[in-house]
């Protein structure tokens, strides 16, 4: 402010010195409007989009200053009376130019406001008029200095484009009926301010009839025109407004409470902290004197209530339930279509007269229901019904959000089990195996699922023997996994033994048959691996056949030997399916173990990797050591699949003579 | 996916099983060979000659009711099983346990006799 005034003064001060020179307090008076434009422009600006009680109180202060200084100098002048200083036209000029300054002021920061007032909410077309309206101002401004006729016509446009743009007053519907009162109290202070600053002016130019005439100077007039035009508009817009505003308030409060419904969800609400929501809102929305809910939330029947008794709401479910014919609804029959408005007239010793049920539903599942009551007859129109309705949809989908968040946790957590059970399970598979100075030994499995049911495994028996397993369970996955692990267990304890394979079969059958339910077999082969002998023993119970790479005919064939799945024959029959065989191998020779998810891989045709294209590896890449030739056919299986999932176990055991 | 098609003639009920018994499809082979099996039909005939594909679980169904058909003394015959699904059934061993044969015809002679 005191950078206005001073430059006030100096304009001031200015008009006095140099009388003579017309165009230069012009001049001056133009420079003084723009800083005060923008220099409110900037205040403005920073002051917060939607509060306009803010901008209106801004006005407020600057009218406030403005006529109090004005008021100020008025009083000045009337004490000091007839004396000679005051009668002097200079003084007079003088004075009358200052508060011509002050008005500016006033009108510069009201029409800023405005601009934001008017321009809230704006359209492309509405900017454009406004830079067109400030434009024609500032013609108006310039055309002081010509001071000629035709400037003058600019007052028509610019009058009809300030009626225009006082249309143009959105801002009024998000004040609620507190901040309506408001505003109506600081623009009729507003419209006080120009009265006052209007009757001021034409009184100083009736008196002193040598001053220049600003009120009919266009910029001035035409501003002055438009503050007051936009404050008596808003004036008239905000006071037809006020009966309505209750209702713009509430449709404002469904919004904000259907929102607390929608994010209950995210804020990790219970399903209680819905409900209560859920009740309290619609009571709200549809101004219900009483009301309750029931629900049911993880088997138990809760009853949210609100201003009313458990007597009273039993009283009411006793009288539906008796008056069930009588076209009142059935409580537990409730379907998706409401029936607004019913009486309970009849029920002597209640005070509710209406009374509406909604059931909340999730997925066509019913898992409460909301009821509202009223002391008025026919309370509940279809407008408030509606909204209700809406709030009742939105705790269904809160809710059942819980419900699939809850759901998604609990996955969430079986996962982290099954994850710990494939830790427990890679440590069943041994890393190493057991291995001499006649042959290398190496070994790949790889679970379908998060854990599997391939096994294979070694055992020590002595410094020549060294026993050695492969071995699937049928099925996959958990249960396969657990059957798995039995077979561990079997293996470790009879492989110390030192068994025949055949026995070992036999005593392996018996032993896992109490475990595995009617379905479930086991499909093992055992070797025992003699250094002493340079010999190898094994029995196959119903696993895959073994190959096996004879160096000397350069060629990798199947054992063709019988067997039978441990777990099929439970009794001492099993013995009569069991054929040991025994073969002595030589330095290259090679025997390779797998489980059926490497035979049975399928491409995308379906096709199966099958036995020959198994042999045809080993036989090309013979000359490979175990761990290179392991990972040849790995690297062979998958580009097999190519882009098809195995969806089996497979695993391999590759054991190199040397 | 499987379709298992049961049909009866005379005291021979036959199960027509198609397409993939798989861990899944198992269950509904379970079913249907349980149903048959309970009723006491003395004769039943497995033709497989549209399944494809036969997983553990599947194989699993069939071990299952060995030790009933025995009790029971039902003649339960396969035929019809594709080279694929025949070598499945030989490499566990159950080739030794049921009677699996190529043809229909073979099929009903062998449950006929005797």
């Amino acid at each position: 402010m005191s950078f206005t005034d001073l430059t006030i003064l100096f304009g001031q001060e200015n008009d006095i010195n140099t009388g003579f020179e017309k165009y230069i307090p012009n001049i001056f008076f133009i420079i003084y409007s723009i800083a005060l434009f923008v220099f409110y422009n900037m205040r403005i600006e920073s002051a917060q989009s939607g509060n306009f009680i803010d901008l209106l109180w801004k006005i407020f202060v600057t009218g406030l200053l403005t006529t109090v200084v004005s008021l100020v100098l008025k009083s000045l002048d009337l004490l000091m009376g007839n004396t000679s200083l005051i009668q002097n036209p200079l003084m007079i000029d003088f004075l009358y130019h200052i508060h011509l300054g002050l008005l500016v002021a006033f009108l510069v920061s009201t029409f800023v406001v405005w601009k934001r007032l008017v321009l809230y909410q704006k359209s492309k077309l509405l900017l454009r008029i406004w830079r067109f309206f400030e434009y024609l101002l500032l013609i108006s401004l310039i055309g002081n200095l010509f001071s000629s006729d035709i400037i003058e016509y600019i007052l028509y446009p610019l009058v009809i484009i300030a009626v225009f743009l006082s249309a143009n007053m959105k801002w009024v519907a998000y004040l609620n009926f507190m901040q309506k009162w408001k505003s109506i109290l600081l623009l009729v202070l507003t419209l006080l301010y120009l009265v006052y600053f209007y009757i001021n002016i034409e009184e100083m130019q009736s008196n002193y009839n040598y001053l220049d005439v600003a009120l009919d100077s266009v910029f001035i007039t035409s501003l002055f025109i438009f503050t007051a035009i936009y404050a008596a508009f808003s004036l008239l817009v905000i006071l037809f407004n006020l009966p309505t505003s209750s209702v713009f308030e509430q449709k404002l409060e469904e919004v904000v409470n259907f929102q607390r419904l929608s994010q209950s969800i995210q804020t990790e609400q219970s399903a209680n902290q819905v409900y209560e929501i859920l009740l309290e809102s619609s009571v709200r929305a549809a101004k219900a004197d009483a009301a309750w809910i029931e629900a049911t939330i993880d088997g138990k029947e809760l009853v949210f209530r609100h201003n009313i008794g458990r007597g009273t709401i039993l009283n009411i479910k006793q009288f539906i339930e008796a008056e069930r014919d009588n076209n009142l609804f059935d409580f537990n029959n409730i379907d998706k279509r409401i029936k607004p408005g019913k009486h309970l007239k009849k029920l002597k010793g209640i005070d509710f007269n209406s009374i509406v049920a909604f059931p909340i539903m999730i997925s066509e599942e019913r898992i409460g229901i909301l009821v509202l009551l009223k002391e008025l007859k026919e309370g509940f129109n279809s407008e408030l019904v509606n909204i209700t309705q809406t709030f009742v949809n939105q705790a269904g989908i809160s809710i059942e959000g819980f419900k699939l968040m809850s759901e998604a946790i609990e996955n969430e957590r079986y996962k982290e089990e099954l994850n710990i059970a494939k830790n427990v399970q890679s440590r069943l598979l041994p890393k190493i195996l057991d291995a001499n100075a006649d042959f290398d030994i190496t070994a790949f499995s790889e679970a379908a699922d998060e854990v599997g049911g391939d096994y294979y495994d070694s055992f020590k028996i002595n410094d020549h023997k060294i026993a050695l397993i492969i071995g699937d369970v049928s099925g996959k996955g958990t249960s396969a996994a657990f059957h798995m692990s039995q077979m561990k267990g079997v293996f470790h304890a009879l492989a110390q033994l030192d068994l025949p394979p055949e026995e070992f079969l036999i005593k392996a059958n018996k032993a896992i048959n109490t475990s595995l339910d009617k379905t479930s077999f086991v499909t093992i082969s055992y070797f025992v691996l003699d250094r002493a002998e340079k010999m190898v023993k094994f029995a196959r119970a119903g696993h895959c056949p073994t190959l096996y790479f004879d160096k000397e005919k350069n060629r990798a064939s199947y054992f063709t030997n019988k067997g039978l799945g441990l777990g099929i024959v439970r009794n001492d029959s099993f013995a009569k399916y069991v054929q040991p065989r025994a073969f002595s191998y030589l330095p290259g020779d090679i025997l390779v173990l797998y489980t059926d998810g490497i035979t049975e891989a399928k491409n995308f045709k379906g096709d199966e990797l099958g036995y020959d294209h198994l042999a045809k590896i080993i036989n090309e890449n013979a000359g490979l050591e175990a761990a290179d030739l392991q990972k040849k056919i790995i690297a062979e299986l998958y580009e097999f699949c190519g882009q098809t999932d195995l969806d089996d176990d497979y695993t391999t055991v590759i054991v190199k003579f040397k | 996916m499987v379709y298992i098609d049961t049909t009866k003639e005379n005291d021979i009920t036959t199960l027509k099983i198609t397409g993939e018994v798989d861990a899944s499809s198992s269950i509904q082979l379970d079913e249907s060979l349980g149903a048959v099996v309970r009723q006491g039909d003395p004769k039943i005939l497995i033709d497989c000659s549209g399944l494809n594909y036969i997983s553990s679980a599947g194989l699993g169904v069939f071990m299952s009711y060995i030790d009933d058909i025995k009790t029971s003394n039902i003649k339960m015959t396969f035929f019809g099983l594709s080279e694929k699904v025949r070598s499945v059934f030989d490499i566990l061993g159950l080739d030794q346990l049921l009677n699996i044969v190529t043809t229909k015809k073979e099929a009903l002679s062998a449950i006929n006799e005797a």
